[in-house]
C-alpha cells in the first residue's frame, strides 16, 4: 500500500518527524539467546526495525575445499524477508543484499579470533523481519551479540549506528523516510574498547567538515548503544543471580 | 598495576580487565600491556594471572579428556565422531581391533555404526589434524542405554563440584549412574525414568545457576522437595 | 580483492618494511598514483566508451542508451544502471559465472559516485513522463587486474559518460522517431574515486596487486568537482582509527583534483 510522503522531515525547532532531537536514538530492545538450534543468537528492535541474527560454528567447513589452512572462514548472509518492506521484496538475494552481506562480514571479522580455529567455518545469518532504515547497522549490532552468545572468543563487541544529513541538519539514527528524503547517510561500525572503525560507508553529498561531524555523531551513537548491548548480554545471568541469591 | 574488576564480576568481550605485568589467562587476551576479556564470564585471578570463567563456550579437545561422541561416518580406517567441538574426532579401527585388519573383510559398522553413542578418551590433539580417540580403557565403549543431557562444556567443573561434591550428591539423591563427558555430554542411567528426570533437572539447574553461590544446598533442597512431591502424588 | 594467491612471505615482509619508511616496492611515494593512460571512443558500437590503464590495471567501460520505463518514485527522470564484470581473462583468480560479491561491490561503488554527485542530468532524459525515459547502461569490463580496480573503473566510467552521445529524436504520435545528429549526454559533475590501502598502520593510495594482497584494509572516497564527498566505502577485514579517516579525507581532496584533470579536459 503506497504511502504519501510527508511535507517536511524536521520542523523549525529541529525536532524530527518522530519527535526526536538530532542526537537522539530510536528506542531499542535487545534479547540474547532466543533461538534454540543456533549456537548463538540475538534479536533487536530499534524503532520499527525488527532484526534477528544467528550464528553456527565454529564447525567443519562444507564444502571442504573452502576451508582456510590458518584460520576460520567467516560467512555472513544479510537477507530481508519479503514482507519486511513497504513493497513486497522478492526472496532472491538482491545486489544490495550481496554488498551488505560483504560489508557486514568485514565489519565483524576484525572482532573475531579467527586464527584460533583453522579449517572451520563460522556462519552468521541476519534476517530483517521488518525494515525502517539503518538495518545494516542494527544487523551488525545484533550479529555481534550472537557471536558472543555462541561463546566465540572476540577482541571486542561491534556496534553500529548511522548518522546523516536531513534537511540541512546533521542527525543520528535515520529512519527509512529520513534516509530516502535526506541528503546523506553515513553508516559506521565501531569496536568500542579499541576505538576501531570496522564499517564506514557514505552516500549522498557532504562537505569535508560535515562528513567529519557526521562520523563523530555516529561514533557517539555507537557508544550509547554499547551500554544497551552489554546489558542485554549480561541480563540473562544477572536476572538469575538476583533471583537466587537473596 | 591496576585490576578494573573484582572477582566474580561479569565481563563481556572487550572489557579491560587489567593493565600491567599480568599473565593473560583463559578467555582473555593481551594487547601491549592491557588485558581484555574475550568471552562473557566471571573475572577471576590468582597470583600473577587474570582469567575469565566463561559462561558459555564450546568444547576444545584436550588430551586425556573423557568425551561422549556420536558416530557420524564410517570410513575405511575407522570412525568419524561428532564430539560437540569445532572438529570431528577420529577413532581408528586399529584401536578397537587387536589384529591388523583388512578394510574389505572387516565389518566396521557392526562394531560402531552411524548414530551410535560412544564414550571415549582423547589420546592426541595438536591442532593440525583432527583429535584422535581411544576406547581401550575400562568404562569406555559403545553406550547401550541411558539418557543423554547436553550442557555448555564450561559448566562441567561446576557440575562435578569441588572434589566431586556436587555430582556425588546428585548421584546419591537420584540413585543414578552418571557418566560425565568433558565435552558437555552427560549420560544418565537410573532405575526408573523418574529418577533419571530428577537427575536431568538437577544438572540443568546447576548449568543455569552456575555463577551463583550456595548452589549445592539449593540443588539438594530441590531434589528432596521433588522426591517428596512425587511420593505424595 | 579477496581470494587472491598469497604473496610469498619474504616479499610480504619487504613490502611492509619499505612502507614503514614511507617507500613502496615500485619506488612510488605513499601518495603517488601510477601512470594513468586514458583513451576514449574505443568501441564505436557503444554510445560512449573509454579505456583506462592505471599502471598495469586495465578497465574498459562502454555505455549504451536504451528506451525504457522510469522508476515509479521518480517518473520524470532517466535511469542509470551500472554493472561490472571481472572477466576471467583479467586474473587467475576470476572465475566465470554470475557476478560475485566483489564485482557487485565494485559496480555499486562506481554507481554511487555517479548517482550521488548527480553527474548525469537525469531530468533531461525524460521522453514521456511516467512512461518513457532513457536508460543509461554503464558496463564496467575489467581486462587486467593489477590492483585498484575501483579507481580505474570510476575514472573509466566518467570518461565513457563524457564520451557518450545520444541520438537526436522527436516524439510523433507516441512513437520515437530518430532524427539526424547527436547530442552529448548531459553531464554536470565529475566524481572521482581515491582508494587507500592500510599497511602496517600507514595509508597509501592506489595499491597495486601485491600491496592489495598484504593490506589489512582499504578505504575509498569519491568526491565531486566541488570537493564534496559523495561516496565512502571501507573494505577488507581490518579497521581504521578515526585519525586515519581524517587524514585520508585530506589526501583524497588533493588527489581527486589531480585525477579529475586527467579525465575532464578543458
Amino acid at each position: 500500500m503506497p504511502k504519501r510522503k510527508p511535507e517536511k522531515l524536521m520542523d523549525e525547532n529541529d525536532v524530527r518527524i518522530d519527535g526526536r532531537k538530532f542526537d537522539e536514538l530510536r528506542p531499542v530492545k535487545i534479547e540474547v539467546g532466543i533461538l534454540g538450534n543456533a549456537d548463538g543468537s540475538a534479536y533487536i528492535e530499534q524503532g520499527k526495525n525488527k532484526i534477528l541474527a544467528a550464528v553456527y560454528g565454529p564447525k567443519e567447513v562444507h564444502p571442504r575445499h573452502l576451508a582456510l589452512p590458518d584460520r576460520a572462514l567467516l560467512r555472513c548472509r544479510y537477507h530481508m524477508a519479503p514482507f519486511s518492506v513497504e513493497e513486497r521484496k522478492s526472496p532472491a538475494p538482491s545486489r544490495r543484499e550481496v554488498e551488505l552481506s560483504k560489508v557486514i562480514r568485514e565489519a565483524l571479522e576484525p572482532s573475531v579470533f579467527v586464527e584460533y580455529y583453522p579449517q572451520t567455518s563460522v556462519d552468521i545469518f541476519i534476517e530483517v523481519l521488518q525494515a525502517d532504515g539503518g538495518t545494516r547497522c542494527a544487523g551488525i549490532t545484533v550479529a555481534s551479540l550472537a557471536l558472543a552468545d555462541a561463546g566465540i572468543p572476540m577482541r571486542d563487541l561491534v556496534i553500529a549506528c548511522a548518522a546523516g544529513k536531513v534537511e540541512g541538519r546533521l542527525v543520528v539514527d535515520l529512519t527509512d523516510l529520513e534516509d530516502k528524503g535526506g541528503e546523506a547517510d553515513v553508516p559506521l561500525a565501531l569496536m568500542p574498547n579499541l576505538n576501531a572503525i570496522t564499517l564506514l560507508q557514505m552516500d549522498g553529498g557532504l562537505t569535508i567538515e560535515e562528513f567529519e561531524k557526521a562520523v563523530n555523531l555516529a561514533i557517539d551513537g555507537c557508544r550509547k548503544l554499547y551500554t544497551l548491548q552489554k546489558e542485554a548480554l549480561k541480563s540473562k545471568y544477572v536476572a538469575v543471580k538476583e533471583a537466587v541469591e537473596e | 598495576m591496576p585490576i578494573f574488576y573484582e572477582r566474580r564480576q561479569l565481563v563481556t568481550p572487550g572489557d579491560l580487565i587489567a593493565e600491567g605485568d599480568y599473565i593473560a589467562g583463559e578467555n582473555t587476551y593481551r594487547d601491549n600491556d592491557k588485558i581484555y576479556a574475550s568471552r562473557v564470564g566471571l573475572v577471576d585471578y590468582e597470583a600473577r594471572s587474570v582469567h575469565v570463567v566463561a559462561l558459555k563456550a564450546f568444547y576444545i579437545p584436550s588430551v586425556g579428556d573423557t568425551v561422549i561422541g556420536k558416530v557420524v561416518e564410517v570410513t575405511s580406517g575407522g570412525w568419524m565422531m561428532d564430539i560437540n567441538a569445532p572438529y570431528l574426532a577420529m577413532l581408528r579401527a586399529s584401536d578397537v581391533l587387536d589384529r591388523p585388519f583388512k578394510p574389505q573383510t572387516s565389518d566396521l559398522p557392526s562394531i560402531f555404526d552411524v548414530g551410535d553413542l560412544v564414550i571415549a578418551k582423547i589420546v592426541a590433539y595438536d591442532r593440525t589434524r583432527d583429535p584422535l580417540l581411544t576406547v581401550r580403557e575400562p568404562g569406555l565403549g559403545k553406550i547401550m542405554r541411558g539418557q543423554l543431557v547436553e550442557v555448555t562444556p564450561t559448566k562441567i567443573p561446576r557440575i562435578i563440584g569441588r572434589k566431586g561434591s556436587m555430582i556425588s550428591m546428585i548421584k546419591k539423591e537420584t540413585a543414578c549412574q552418571i557418566t560425565i563427558g568433558q565435552n558437555g555430554l552427560i549420560l544418565i542411567n537410573g532405575k526408573t525414568p523418574e529418577d533419571e528426570r530428577l537427575a536431568v533437572m538437577a544438572i540443568h539447574k546447576v548449568e543455569e545457576e552456575s555463577h551463583t553461590s550456595g548452589l549445592t544446598d539449593r540443588v539438594t533442597e530441590m531434589l528432596k522437595k521433588e522426591k517428596e512431591g512425587v511420593e505424595h502424588a | 580483492m579477496s581470494s587472491s594467491p598469497m604473496v610469498v612471505r619474504v616479499k610480504q615482509k619487504r613490502i611492509a618494511e619499505l612502507i614503514s619508511s614511507g617507500k613502496r616496492l615500485d619506488g612510488r611515494g605513499l601518495t603517488d598514483y601510477r601512470e594513468v593512460k586514458l583513451e576514449v571512443g574505443v568501441i564505436e558500437r557503444a554510445e560512449g566508451s573509454a579505456r583506462v590503464r592505471l599502471g598495469k590495471t586495465e578497465v574498459m567501460v562502454g555505455t549504451k542508451i536504451e528506451v525504457g520505463q522510469p522508476f515509479s518514485d521518480v517518473p520524470n527522470e532517466g535511469v542509470l544502471t551500472v554493472n561490472a564484470e571481472l572477466v576471467p581473462l583479467a586474473s587467475p583468480t576470476f572465475e566465470p559465472g554470475p557476478p560475485d560479491e566483489n564485482s557487485i561491490e565494485l559496480a555499486r561503488i562506481v554507481d554511487r559516485g555517479i548517482r550521488e554527485s548527480k553527474a548525469i542530468e537525469l531530468e533531461k532524459l525524460c521522453i514521456e513522463p511516467g512512461k518513457k525515459v532513457f536508460i543509461v547502461f554503464v558496463d564496467v569490463y575489467v581486462l587486467n587486474h593489477d590492483g585498484n580496480l575501483i579507481d580505474a573503473s570510476a575514472m573509466a566510467a566518467l570518461a565513457a559518460l563524457l564520451n557518450t552521445k545520444m541520438f537526436n529524436y522527436e516524439v510523433e504520435g507516441g512513437e520515437i522517431k530518430v532524427k539526424p545528429g547527436y547530442t552529448p549526454l548531459p553531464i554536470r559533475n565529475y566524481p572521482i574515486a581515491v582508494t587507500f590501502a592500510k599497511i602496517n598502520d600507514k595509508l597509501l593510495v592506489d595499491p597495486w596487486l601485491e600491496e592489495e594482497q598484504v593490506m589489512e584494509t582499504r578505504l575509498t572516497m569519491t568526491m565531486d568537482k566541488e570537493g564534496k564527498i559523495c561516496a565512502v566505502q571501507k573494505g577488507g577485514y581490518g579497521y581504521f582509527m578515526l585519525q586515519q579517516i581524517v587524514e585520508a579525507v585530506k589526501i583524497a581532496r588533493e588527489k581527486t583534483e589531480e585525477l579529475r584533470k586527467l579525465v575532464v579536459k578543458g
